[in-house]
């Protein structure tokens, strides 16, 4: 290669690359979790935010455990995730300076279309519960500490269930995967209706329980603390926070459908 | 059901239809993962080439720690850049997570000991053969660097590429300081760990495939131009 | 006799150099005294420290003990080694890249630009016409002829060579001792190991002979081969294996 040749190719990668190094400027740091990203529901919604306030969000989704930490870290200007109990201590711990009502999506629980539990009869959703204890038919759990995760296992406990044994199999992974394993051993799972909704290989998984208050899953935003962290950008990340409860932000959530279906419930007070 | 030809035709269909995101994800696969390795071989090329010119105390720990580093769990060294970058962190004044310089940054750490620990060898290599008539031509060590890495070119543009393959092919790193932010950090295998975990396997397959015909062409382009030159030049 | 175009060359001593590397005795303390423009030839069995001694003297390897000593100014040296050492690019490029790296090339030619300075020299050893091809794939003597237009470059008074046509077929022998002599003619002091005895008659004005890790004799070439002082010299020159 002749030293011509070598310039070009340098100055082309060099091109490409710059591109790397560019940032938007009004923008915040969203952190909020797989399950809610999934769904598609930001796709949906933020474009009318950016719209009215000229504010892109970016957002960052992960496991519920790991959101709490990016913001206690600020390393995001604003929070959105599904548990309230954690977000409550959230703003005792002084990370937060408000929690607010959002929105509830609500879970349900799919299994096997023999049903072997005979849950799809169940009143209750720890009704359910316990007859899968009972019957010791595989119980699929994500396991990883995520909103979802934390939910199932206050209903475990709420219903008096230890859930151990070879039965209930615990996997560490997203909604998705874990779905898929449970189709694969035609197990029950608790998932979110949204990812329910989306997914693609049921196989021989069916909607056999949903509808209990119980399962409902509330959204909160948190508003972060500036004096914890004073190089949050906290006046966009306010006008995020507020245009989730406007009528606006409220109407958008609401207008949001999967198949038909609408996904994400606003009740904001 | 998984079938291998859903994957193939949601591929073909994502060229096809030139998907904007799909661009705007390999662009961005690309100028991370090009920037991350001429970061990286700027540094380790000479850096190599020192620890093949060079003995001092402690140089063979060096060499066995850059062999070790070769093979850093990318999620780890993700982790570690989290933690340097984060706002709670040392570095995070430079309000530089979840933007593609982290990843960048992160990329060049995994790609660094790859190329140094090769680049060692070859030039090695070259300098048991050449030290002394270099010697004899009065050229100190330090100005047989350059000299012995031109030479060595062949040989390195197959180490750099294998610095390219490791930087495309991972995703522990760029996802947990990238935080695979929908057009701002979104690349290509982080896009496949979201499709995946939207159970949307066709899809991820896809992307995996396009993923690997662009590295392979990124190869094929490489080994021409290696050919073409060592033909004009022995 | 010979055409003087640089300042006499400075004078070689080596005082009790020797060399013993990992408890081996490969050179026993040696003595001897260059002096003035000769072409002088070291010749021995393998293994005797011929390539050892040369390599002492020039200064790529430093002696366990003794010393080596220029008398004067340290001269401007070059040496040409057994198998050619060229760089991956072309002949021309290969000779552009010492004037490059060093600041002295031949009077004659310090006034034009790198490129003709090169190529004169390509002329001189009759490589001209392989100035763009790639060093690596030309032929043995070619290479060895490209290894000495380079040393030209960098107008050395004193040129050491270590058996630079044991690889070679006789043409090509020729064209490499042509190149020795020209060096020789131009004022640069000669310095070469030959295991060819028929090399050593044609080019020696004096000789050093090596035997066993040891230097036995120095002597003036039309000594040497009729008369040499050293009975393993004899055995040598008779043709006789000698360990």
């Amino acid at each position: 290669m002749n030293k011509t040749t070598a310039l070009l190719t340098a100055g082309a990668l060099g091109l490409t690359c710059s591109g790397t190094l560019m940032a938007a400027d009004d923008y915040i740091t969203l952190a909020s979790t797989t399950s809610t990203e999934n769904s598609g529901l930001f796709d949906a919604i933020i474009p009318t935010f950016t719209e009215k306030t000229g504010i892109e969000v970016h957002v960052v989704a992960v496991g519920t455990g790991q959101a709490f930490e990016i913001a206690r870290r600020g390393d995001a200007d604003s929070l959105l995730v599904h548990d309230t109990a954690g977000e409550e201590q959230f703003v005792a711990d002084g990370y937060a300076t408000e929690r607010l009502d959002v929105m509830y999506n609500d879970f349900v629980i799919v299994g096997p279309s023999s049903d072997p539990a005979g849950i799809s009869d169940s009143e209750t959703v720890i009704d359910a519960m316990q007859h899968i204890a009972e019957s010791e038919s595989p119980f699929a759990s994500r396991g990883d500490d995520s909103g979802t995760n934390r939910a199932e296992l206050r209903l475990w406990e709420d219903a008096g269930v230890t859930p151990q044994g070879e039965w209930y199999r615990e996997l560490g992974s997203g909604m998705g995967p874990t779905l898929n394993t449970a189709a694969g051993m035609d197990a029950y799972a608790m998932t979110d209706r949204a990812t329910w909704v989306a997914f693609d290989n049921p196989q021989d998984l069916t909607l056999l329980f949903e509808g209990d208050e119980a399962l409902f899953n509330q959204y909160g935003s948190l508003l972060l603390s500036a004096e914890r962290h004073p190089h949050l950008k906290h006046d966009l990340a306010a006008q995020w926070h507020e245009w989730l409860v406007s009528e606006q932000g409220q109407q958008a959530i609401a207008d949001f459908e999967v198949d038909g279906q609408q996904l994400f419930f606003p009740n904001a007070e | 059901m998984l079938t291998s030809d859903n994957a193939f035709g949601t591929a073909l269909a994502l060229i096809l239809t030139m998907d904007s995101a799909l661009i705007s994800i390999v662009m961005l696969s690309l100028q991370v993962s090009l920037t991350a390795v001429m970061a990286a071989s700027l540094i380790a090329l000479p850096l190599g080439a020192a620890l093949a010119l060079w003995r001092f105390p402690g140089h063979n720990a060096v060499i066995v720690a850059l062999n070790a580093l070769m093979g850093l769990p990318p999620v780890v060294a993700g982790l570690c850049v989290y933690l340097l970058l984060s706002r709670a962190g040392p570095l995070g004044e430079w309000g530089l997570l979840f933007t593609p310089t982290a990843m960048v940054v992160a990329q060049v750490i995994l790609v660094l000991p790859i190329i140094a620990a090769l680049t060692r060898q070859q030039v090695e290599a070259l300098y048991g053969e050449y030290a002394e008539q270099l010697n004899s031509l009065g050229l100190t060590r330090l100005r047989m660097i350059p000299t012995l890495l031109w030479d060595a070119r062949f040989g390195l543009i197959t180490v750099i590429l294998a610095g390219f393959g490791r930087a495309s092919a991972e995703v522990g790193a760029v996802m947990i300081v990238g935080g695979n932010i929908d057009g701002v950090t979104r690349v290509m295998t982080t896009s496949i760990v979201l499709e995946t975990s939207k159970g949307n396997l066709p899809m991820a397959l896809g992307l995996g495939i396009i993923l690997l015909a662009l590295v392979t062409l990124i190869n094929a382009i490489a080994h021409m131009i290696g050919e073409t030159a060592k033909r004009r030049l022995g | 006799m010979n055409a003087h175009h640089t300042p006499p060359v400075a004078t070689l001593e080596l005082d009790n150099v020797g060399f013993v590397h990992r408890g081996n005795t490969l050179l026993k303390p040696t003595t001897l005294r260059l002096s003035g423009c000769q072409r002088t030839l070291i010749m021995g069995p393998n293994g005797a420290g011929k390539s050892l001694l040369m390599r002492l003297a020039h200064g790529l390897l430093t002696p366990t003990s003794g010393t080596v000593r220029w008398q004067g100014d340290q001269p401007a040296q070059a040496m040409v080694f057994q198998r050619p050492v060229l760089l991956r690019r072309s002949a021309l490029d290969n000779l552009t890249y010492v004037l490059a790296i060093s600041k002295v090339a031949p009077p004659e030619l310090k006034a034009l630009p790198r490129k003709a300075q090169a190529m004169s020299a390509l002329e001189k050893f009759g490589l001209a016409h392989l100035a763009k091809r790639p060093a690596r794939v030309l032929s043995g003597g070619e290479q060895q002829r490209l290894a000495l237009a380079r040393a030209w470059l960098l107008n050395p008074q004193v040129l050491f060579l270590d058996e630079p046509t044991s690889a070679l077929d006789p043409a090509a022998i020729k064209a490499v001792e042509d190149a020795v002599l020209e060096f020789h003619h131009r004022g640069t002091r000669i310095i070469m190991t030959t295991h060819d005895l028929h090399q050593a008659r044609r080019l020696a004005d004096d000789v050093l002979f090596l035997h066993n890790n040891e230097l036995l004799e120095h002597t003036p070439a039309r000594h040497f081969f009729t008369a040499p002082t050293s009975r393993e010299a004899g055995a040598f020159i008779r043709g006789e294996l000698v360990w």
